[in-house]
């Protein structure tokens, strides 16, 4: 059952009156414009263990995203197709308010944005996943681990698992007579498995003022979030509203052109950075 | 800017319905809001207009407390030196042993269960409405206290304004037709007691769940002075 | 997922014969449960949706209570036999979430404010699901609120637009759900003009979502209608016994 939550964190009343007013001169408390998003830093192949991995900073707040790829059996209804599972986990060290246990309401809807933008912008060509046909394909497995909150824990985590997939390459594998599969993790493919590339930009709504990539402390005074999945090549590829709030129907186009733009900018950064070193 | 008032008076309204805009008064607070100078309903109801006042009275709903408030409760767990007790409120209300006893409960010589137990029956004033606090009642007064006998009748609260009537033209009919005491609580709780005999007993509950269900439509008070004489008239009561 | 193998729209038509832009028939009964103190029977076409509002009570949960409003608690579930295969009944992940959206689709209109120390509990059973499911889940839950007499700023309803073989349509079903492109689910409260659900799944250009939106819109504005009448429709259905 989904409820109401409280304050996660308590921000006095003399401090938001500050903040509202401040955005209502166009800056924020923490120094950027309203349309400014945090520098942004990845670290590759963190994880040895990982067929590949990112740890990814979007200013204070810390993702580690891990992909592992397993062999696997396709789904009835798909049998030419491999699978691609995302899945987010808040651990406890990443807030005071996190608590050990399975995924709550906020990590499944997470995952379930960041899966939907990657599955439904074709990000990774599933039908290219295929080792045997209908009978054994890749399952690529991203996991998003959030390591420390500061807000804006879904652009974090699409920023990293699109990385994450932007350095993952198929292992080969050999098909013996016997039908057994020997997966070969020191050799692979050169084709990067990538196809697209998408990553969610989200905007915050304090009142009438919006602002791009809020941190915590914006987080706890924003009415509504919108979260839109943005492709390389311009197109809308999700949607998520959240929050207690509205958004106004005419003020959308303008959010929506807003998300645009700075998904763009995102992934010609996230671009760069791995390119780099 | 020009006051305008789009509903007629006792017209029915939705949630969101626009009631009307410009300088108007509200009278029913928490069925009505206004936003950008704009006056809207909050919930199904029929709207109260006169002049510039606007209201909406609720078709159905909660009670919601306030002091001063006349209610019956149903004592629903005792504690150690106070009752919980059911207003039909969201929140139990509070009744304390020294309120009811006049005098601290004596835990060596007598049991809360002793002088309320859970089932009793009270009629008791709101004395405190707390934000925050539980919602304490109090039965101080001539009449308050527990129900030892009478028929008791549960309609929607928000209908209870209907029950009393304009200036208490519904409720003294049922007493002046009736010829029972008549003990309208405004958690939508009423006692019907001391009728001359059960024929007049069912007419008067049966004429409280009437003007319980047809609460919304005019012409209530005609319509149920009708219903009683006709009821009357069956049942042979105007020998005399 | 077999996309494109399916013709979903042909000479301006849909597979079930309705124009793009037309809705499927609705239906909305309200107080069809005697226990609840709010709720509404809500079907757009084969899709059938029950919600039921309890409260604003006191929780056995204690601490979920907030000291300055009414908390909201919202489960949507789908019954085992909704759906083709017979589904578990424990809650999949895809229920969290929408139990999630669909409560903050109801968030911004309900007035929580003046039950502090309470919950207002929403539960919603999907009988029947043949696509638009959390849409007519909000349609119902905003109608049983509604009838519970808790104050609300305005009425919320929903519907899916999605675009299917090309073409943007109006209240799509599963089939149009699984074989189209995209699915935009979206819930207006229309006498704010504010939208409290807004997802997509799929892709649109952003020309496409401004027509979808406004598709929406107009859909939403029919179903609000109908909201209204059903809301009053239990009152003036009530016959003065002669």
């Amino acid at each position: 059952m989904s409820v109401t939550p409280s304050a996660e964190f308590l921000i006095p009343k003399l401090k938001s009156d500050v903040i509202i007013s401040m955005l209502g001169r166009g800056v924020r408390p923490n120094g950027r414009k309203v349309d400014e998003v945090r520098p942004i830093t990845v670290i590759k192949n963190y994880i040895p263990n990982a067929d590949s991995s990112v740890l990814v900073k979007l200013g204070n707040t810390q993702v580690l995203t891990g992909i592992k790829l397993e062999v696997g059996s396709p789904f009835p209804d798909t049998p030419s197709e491999g699978n691609l599972m995302v899945n987010a986990e808040f651990v406890p060290t990443a807030s005071p308010v996190f608590e050990p246990g399975p995924p709550d309401e906020n990590a499944i809807e997470l995952s379930r944005v960041v899966d939907r933008g990657i599955r439904e912008a074709r990000a990774v060509d599933l039908s290219k996943l295929v080792i045997i046909p209908g009978k054994k394909v890749w399952n690529i497995w991203v996991d998003i681990y959030v390591l420390d909150h500061d807000g804006n824990l879904t652009d974090a985590s699409s920023i990293g698992a699109l990385a994450a997939l932007m350095l993952t390459k198929l292992p080969e594998v050999e098909v013996r007579d016997t039908g057994e599969i020997v997966v070969d993790r020191n050799n692979r493919k050169e084709q990067p498995l990538l196809n697209r590339s998408v990553v969610t930009v989200t905007i915050g709504k304090i009142g009438n003022y919006v602002l791009v990539d809020p941190d915590l402390e914006e987080e706890s005074l924003l009415d509504s979030k919108f979260s839109v999945a943005v492709t390389d090549d311009g197109l809308i590829a999700g949607l998520q509203k959240s929050g207690m709030g509205y958004l106004a129907e005419d003020e959308l186009p303008l959010l929506v052109n807003m998300a645009l733009n700075k998904g763009k900018e995102i992934l010609s950064i996230v671009k760069a950075l791995l390119k780099d070193s | 800017m020009e006051s305008s008032v789009y509903v007629q008076n006792r017209e029915l309204v939705t949630p969101g319905q626009l009631l009307g805009r410009g300088k108007l008064t509200i009278t029913t607070p928490i069925t009505v809001y206004s936003l950008d100078g704009k006056y809207y309903s909050a919930v199904v109801g029929l709207a109260d207009v006169e002049g510039d006042k606007i209201g909406v009275i609720p078709l159905e709903g909660f009670y919601y407390p306030k002091v001063g408030d006349v209610v019956i409760g149903i004592v629903v767990s005792t504690g150690t030196n106070s009752w919980e007790v059911d207003i039909r409120a969201p929140h139990t209300a509070i009744l304390y042993a020294s309120d009811l006893l006049g005098r601290p409960l004596n835990p060596g010589r007598e049991m809360l269960s002793d002088h309320l137990d859970v089932g009793d029956v009270i009629l008791a004033k709101v004395e405190n409405v707390g934000r925050g606090r539980a919602t304490t009642l109090t039965v101080k007064g001539k009449g308050f206290g527990k129900i030892n006998k009478g028929s008791l009748v549960e309609i929607d609260s928000a209908k209870v304004p209907r029950v009393i009537g304009k200036k208490g033209s519904m409720l003294q009919l049922l007493l002046n037709e009736c010829k029972c005491e008549v003990v309208v609580a405004q958690n939508g709780r009423i006692l019907v007691d001391n009728c001359p005999n059960n024929d007049f007993k069912e007419i008067a509950i049966m004429s409280i769940k009437k003007i319980e269900k047809e609460a919304h439509i005019p012409g209530l008070t005609d319509r149920i002075k009708e219903f009683i004489i006709k009821e009357k008239v069956r049942r042979g009561l105007f020998s005399g | 997922m077999g996309k494109g193998k399916v013709k979903l729209v042909e000479g301006g038509l849909r597979h079930d014969g309705r124009r793009l832009d037309e809705l499927r028939p609705i239906t909305i009964s309200v107080g069809v449960l005697k226990n609840a103190n709010g709720s509404a029977l809500v079907e757009y076409g084969r899709t059938k949706v029950l919600a039921a509002v309890y409260g604003p009570r006191e929780p056995q949960m204690k601490h979920i209570l907030l000291p300055n409003r009414a908390v909201i608690r919202c489960r949507y579930h789908m019954a085992s036999f909704s759906t083709y295969e017979r589904k578990s009944p424990t809650l999949s992940r895809r229920e969290i979430e929408l139990s999630k959206v669909i409560r903050e689709a109801l968030e911004p209109v309900i007035i929580s404010e003046l039950y502090p120390r309470t919950s207002i509990d929403v539960f919603i059973e999907v009988i029947n699901a043949d696509g638009g499911t959390r849409t007519a889940s909000v349609t119902a839950a905003s109608l049983a609120l509604a009838e519970a007499g808790i104050p609300m700023k305005g009425l919320v309803a929903g519907v899916a637009v999605g675009k299917i073989d090309g073409y943007l349509a109006l209240d799509i079903d599963e089939v149009e759900d699984m074989y189209g492109e995209a699915d935009m689910p979206v819930a207006i409260a229309p006498s704010l003009r504010q939208i409290t659900l807004l997802q997509l799944n799929g892709v649109l250009t952003p020309g496409e979502f401004t027509q979808a939106l406004e598709l929406a819109r107009k859909g939403v504005e029919v179903i609000h209608e109908m909201q209204k009448e059903a809301l009053k429709k239990k009152y003036l259905d009530v016959k003065v016994e002669e």
